[in-house]
């Protein structure tokens, strides 16, 4: 087990960070606040609201979808209900999600630390997704209407729409600009403030997620952030760049969305599967297998995710070279993640399970992700793209990758973090209940997508002709069983931070890492004294004759 | 504040600086002079090999990268490296293509 | 591996490698940033090799050129302010910065005559002149507004930091023991000026 040579016993004397008056008192101890912790549940607080609201959206698409023809909105909602709901989870929930709560609240103390590297960006971090919510809620508010460009904003009737565009645009640079002092901030902590004795190789794996998410933010960003800022000039000033009667490339503009935004979905992924492989070891009681090969193909997974944007506009109009080019990196990064997968599975072997809620979220992950990430490399054969490229197909594959991945993740997170971030533990039974109408409605509502995508269904279709009405009403179907699901869990987490049973356990799960060795709810810096590691973290005791107990010498 | 990773170098002389200013202003010297050349494919190719050289230049004595140690340098190859798989790539896309 | 200062004070420790590393980051942003614009740049180029070398005869290449040195000239006075300080030479340190200000002001005041030239023979975007010509040159003209816009920007936020600094270091917040903030400013600097050392070749030495 991780061994600390300097005890962090409990100090009854010191306050958790929860109680903790520093130099402001009340609202302002929080919205001041540059504690990690308190940054982490301010990001939790507004990342829930757009959630929810992202999760109305989608549920309201949905409910038009349930029958051909109109149901409860005309056209034109449609559109902008579906950019919202893009532009909403995309970036406001699914980007940041992860690393903005789990990563600001844990990294630190996954590594020994008092705090991240720069505590006040980290705040400004939170300041500038705030504005960037802000705007877009402004967007949706001011006459002209919400954007209905989709969450991608192609040219050209991203510069010919007479919606808030200007204000989308605005507010997702702003997002960006967060995002990248959240990822400057990660990457620093990790190189610099890493507690005594802890090498590269004892790091937790979730660490190891978290920085290569980081990279990917800092290099990738900027590349849309200038492709926004881009849209914005050509709609202010009419420069021409993307516009063909002036000479310009509206498939140069995909490309450069692109360079981003497939970037983009490992900065989503990556720290679920962080999480992932934080859980698993202590639900099963193993040792995680093949520690250096999850590390590693996190890296590689941030590497190889920056070979195959163009993956993504195979019938935009690009040469057959290229195509067939990307088409051939697409399958390379697959291979990582399912290294990972792997590994995963061979720590389950012969381990010693237990159902909690937490790990019943990290199985879902798995199955979840797996389904995503095969027809992820489905996609990626070209002759296969040409067919389901923009259609439900599409949309059902990146739902099981960024909801039945990221998203159960998140949710697993939630539920394995709780106790320690609040002091408090949820209502497990109910726990169990709303994790099944989850997982049962999540494939209800998704899984029909892949057979009417594959049967020619468009995506962000209003309308849709008869054969596939039973596959539509089917869907809608899961998205209630779904979000009774949702409903439920809101309920319990809402009401366990409130009310929920108080527990002062450090460890109630079991877990090696250093997060549970220090008190229920952590004081304010986290450690009484730095600790000194000396093994690699999930350390369990095994009668296996081939488990190795590693220590520093 | 103990820094084993930054090493204590000349630093602290102005005459390094001065040197390297008056190798930019030669090279700038140089480039223009070249540009005024036919020399048809090989403009711009020039043009970048010499803007590399300067860029290098302020990169390793005025941004005191070749004093940082070797993560700092690692950091900057990652960089780069990421943009020129991204030409790389894209050129893919525009070089190979038949008209446009 | 790093070991943390722990002071009584509510100020945290102090760690100026991780001060810089956390300003080169940020300058990647800044290089990619940019780098999205010079990969628009070289596609166009690509494109419309003969239109662009027609449109950049447009441009002063002595203006051009003139700009450039005073840009690496400023990169210089930054450069040796920060050795001023490690030689607990604050006066000098001082007048550096502020020298560097000054040739970053002439930059500007050159760039804002070349502008409002172009404006007056009605290159701007969205002009009918422009408009007129052929695509190559429309974009070439599209990009050097945006590019070199960019860039003036990026002076300008410069210039002000670097003023910041020099108040600084004449206050005595910035020492020959405590000058990380004013290296880092020298980073950001010499950022903006490698990203000038390609933007003039590309735009002004294509003829």
């Amino acid at each position: 087990m991780s061994s600390v040579a300097v005890a962090t016993g409990s100090n009854g004397h010191e306050p958790s960070y929860l109680d903790y008056k520093g130099k402001h008192s009340g609202i302002l101890g929080w919205i001041l606040s540059t504690d990690h912790k308190r940054i982490g549940l301010l990001y939790l607080c507004a990342l829930s609201v757009f959630f929810l609201v992202g999760v109305t959206f989608g549920f309201l698409m949905r409910l038009e979808l349930i029958s051909p023809g109109r149901t409860i909105m005309d056209p034109q909602t449609y559109n902008s209900i579906f950019t919202l709901h893009g532009v909403i989870m995309i970036f406001l929930f699914v980007v940041p999600g992860l690393p903005a709560v789990f990563g600001n609240f844990f990294l630190p103390i996954l590594i020994g630390a008092k705090d991240v590297a720069f505590p006040r960006i980290n705040l400004l971090s939170w300041y500038l997704y705030m504005l960037g919510g802000l705007l877009a809620v402004i967007s949706i508010l001011l006459p002209g209407g919400p954007a209905d460009t989709g969450w991608t904003f192609y040219i050209p009737y991203a510069v010919r729409t007479n919606t808030n565009v200007m204000l989308a645009l605005f507010a997702a640079f702003t997002l960006g600009f967060s995002s990248i002092l959240t990822g400057l901030n990660f990457v620093t902590t990790v190189h610099r403030l890493r507690a005594p004795g802890m090498s590269w190789f004892k790091m937790p794996l979730s660490v190891w997620s978290l920085y290569a998410t980081a990279w990917v933010q800092i290099l990738a960003t900027p590349i849309i952030g200038i492709t926004l800022l881009l849209v914005a000039v050509e709609r202010l000033l009419g420069v021409g760049i993307f516009d063909p009667a002036l000479g310009g490339d509206p498939v140069l503009y995909q490309h450069l969305f692109w360079i981003y935004s497939h970037p983009a979905v490992y900065i989503m992924i990556l720290p679920a599967m962080g999480v992932v492989s934080e859980i698993i070891p202590v639900f099963a009681r193993r040792t995680i297998f093949g520690y250096k090969f999850i590390a590693f193909s996190s890296i590689a997974i941030a590497l190889f995710g920056s070979l195959v944007w163009a993956h993504h506009m195979f019938t935009a109009g690009m040469s057959n070279t290229s195509q067939f080019l990307f088409s051939l990196l697409t399958m390379l990064v697959a291979i990582p993640s399912a290294i990972k997968v792997f590994n995963w599975i061979a720590t389950l072997y012969k381990g010693s399970i237990e159902l909690a809620t937490p790990m019943l979220f990290v199985l879902a992950f798995i199955f979840l992700f797996s389904i995503g990430g095969l027809t992820g490399v489905m996609q990626g054969i070209l002759s296969v793209d040409i067919q389901v490229h923009d259609t439900s197909f599409i949309v059902a594959h990146f739902h099981y990758v960024m909801f039945g991945g990221t998203g159960f993740g998140f949710f697993a997170a939630m539920h394995y973090w709780f106790p320690k971030m609040f002091g408090k533990m949820y209502n497990r039974k109910l726990a169990k209940v709303y994790f099944w109408l989850l997982f049962v409605g999540f494939n209800v509502l998704y899984f029909p997508m892949f057979i009417m995508g594959w049967l020619g269904m468009p995506r962000r279709y209003y309308d849709y002709l008869p054969e596939f009405h039973s596959y539509h009403f089917i869907s809608t179907i899961g998205s209630w069983i779904l979000v009774a699901g949702m409903i439920l869990m809101v309920y319990n987490i809402f009401k366990s931070v409130l009310k929920g049973t108080i527990i002062t356990d450090k460890n109630p799960w079991g877990g090696e890492t250093l997060e549970w060795r220090i008190d229920t709810p952590p004081i304010h810096e986290n450690f009484i004294e730095i600790p000194v590691v000396e093994t690699d973290p999930y350390q369990y005791k095994m009668n296996e004759p081939d488990f190795k107990k590693v220590s520093d010498n | 504040m103990q820094e084993k990773d930054h090493k204590v170098s000349n630093s602290h002389n102005y005459s390094i600086y001065i040197l390297v200013w008056l190798a930019l202003m030669i090279l700038t010297t140089v480039t223009v002079a070249i540009a005024g050349m036919d020399i048809g494919r090989f403009t711009v190719a020039t043009a970048l090999v010499i803007a590399s050289v300067k860029a290098f230049l302020v990169l390793s004595i005025f941004m005191h990268l070749r004093n940082e140690g070797k993560t700092f340098i690692i950091f900057v190859i990652v960089a780069l490296f990421f943009l020129g798989i991204s030409f790389i790539l894209l050129f893919s896309d525009y070089s190979l293509q038949a008209g446009l | 591996m790093s070991t943390q200062e722990h002071t009584a004070a509510a100020h945290v420790h102090r760690d100026d490698v991780g001060s810089r590393m956390g300003m080169w980051l940020f300058l990647f942003t800044e290089l990619l940033l940019f780098g999205g614009l010079f990969l628009l740049y070289s596609v166009y180029r690509f494109t419309y090799a003969d239109q662009f070398h027609i449109a950049a005869k447009e441009l002063n290449t002595i203006v051009g050129a003139f700009n450039t040195a005073v840009l690496l000239t400023s990169s210089l006075t930054m450069a040796l302010s920060i050795v001023a300080i490690q030689r607990n030479q604050k006066l000098l340190s001082i007048v550096l910065q502020m020298i560097t200000i000054l040739l970053a002001l002439f930059f500007m005041v050159n760039k804002y005559f070349e502008w409002t030239a172009k404006f007056h023979h009605g290159i701007y975007p969205g002009s009918e002149e422009l408009l007129s010509r052929q695509p190559g040159e429309i974009l070439f003209f599209g990009l050097y507004y945006v590019m070199t816009g960019l860039h003036g920007l990026h002076v300008l936020v410069g210039m002000v930091l670097i003023a910041v600094m020099a108040r600084m270091t004449r206050q005595g917040t910035i020492t020959h023991n405590n000058y990380v903030r004013l290296e880092n400013t020298g980073l950001y600097w010499h950022l903006v000026d490698i990203i000038w050392i390609f933007l003039f070749p590309l735009f002004y030495l294509i003829t």
